[in-house]
């Protein structure tokens, strides 16, 4: 299938899962990063609820936040 | 890394720090990379959700819009910024431990003084973090 990975089209098995395509990627630290399929957004613990299918636009958004201390 | 950021910009972060003071602004900065020199070419100035003068969160469907946006305009996302309303510019502890993206460079800007903001730009990197060459033209 076709996913649209981050703006770029890539090929992937049928069978890939979103924890594949992360490994692929290279996404580090995938334990902050947030997924977002179609701009439907999942944490690290839903990641498991996705199902990816031909065409999906994937983003990976790293979380931004810090503080003064 | 050198990073080179419009005037214009570098007063759009110093205006949407001076907005929220003394809350914690912060946004999202895109541009062009090639041969070690990020060129800023626009600055997103994103909501904290925590609404707060010690921390900053962005929420990630606004760090969505911002992404399809730099895309939109065949730029890509290079880092981001902060401010520390009372603080100055350089990376906390608490900063430096949710930097998880050591591709991005991190922008501080200091209100300490608020007629006298400093800028500064970071690699941060586990605990580890090297000011990158700034240069506001």
């Amino acid at each position: 299938m076709k996913l649209i990975i981050q703006g770029q089209a890539k090929e992937y098995d049928d069978a890939a899962t979103i924890n594949n395509v992360i490994e692929n990627e290279k996404v580090e630290t995938p334990e902050y990063v947030t997924v977002s399929v179609n701009d439907e957004l999942y944490d690290t613990s839903e990641f498991e609820k996705i199902s990816l299918k031909d065409g999906d636009s994937i983003e990976f958004l790293y979380f931004m936040g810090g503080g003064c201390k | 890394m050198k990073v080179i950021l419009p005037a214009e910009l570098y007063q759009e972060i110093y205006e949407a720090a001076k907005a929220v003071f003394p809350e914690e602004a912060c946004g999202l900065i895109g541009g062009t990379e090639e041969d070690g020199v990020r060129q800023i070419k626009k600055v997103y100035v994103l909501e904290n959700i925590d609404h707060s003068n010690e921390h900053f969160t962005m929420a990630p469907k606004d760090q969505l819009a911002a992404v399809k946006d730099m895309r939109a305009n065949g730029i890509k996302p290079l880092g981001n910024f902060h401010s520390h309303p009372e603080s100055p510019s350089r990376p906390s502890d608490e900063d430096k431990r949710l930097a998880y993206d050591k591709n991005a460079s991190y922008m501080i800007i200091s209100l300490m003084e608020t007629n006298k903001p400093v800028l500064n730009c970071f690699h941060i990197e586990g605990d580890i973090s090297i000011k990158e060459e700034l240069e506001v033209q």
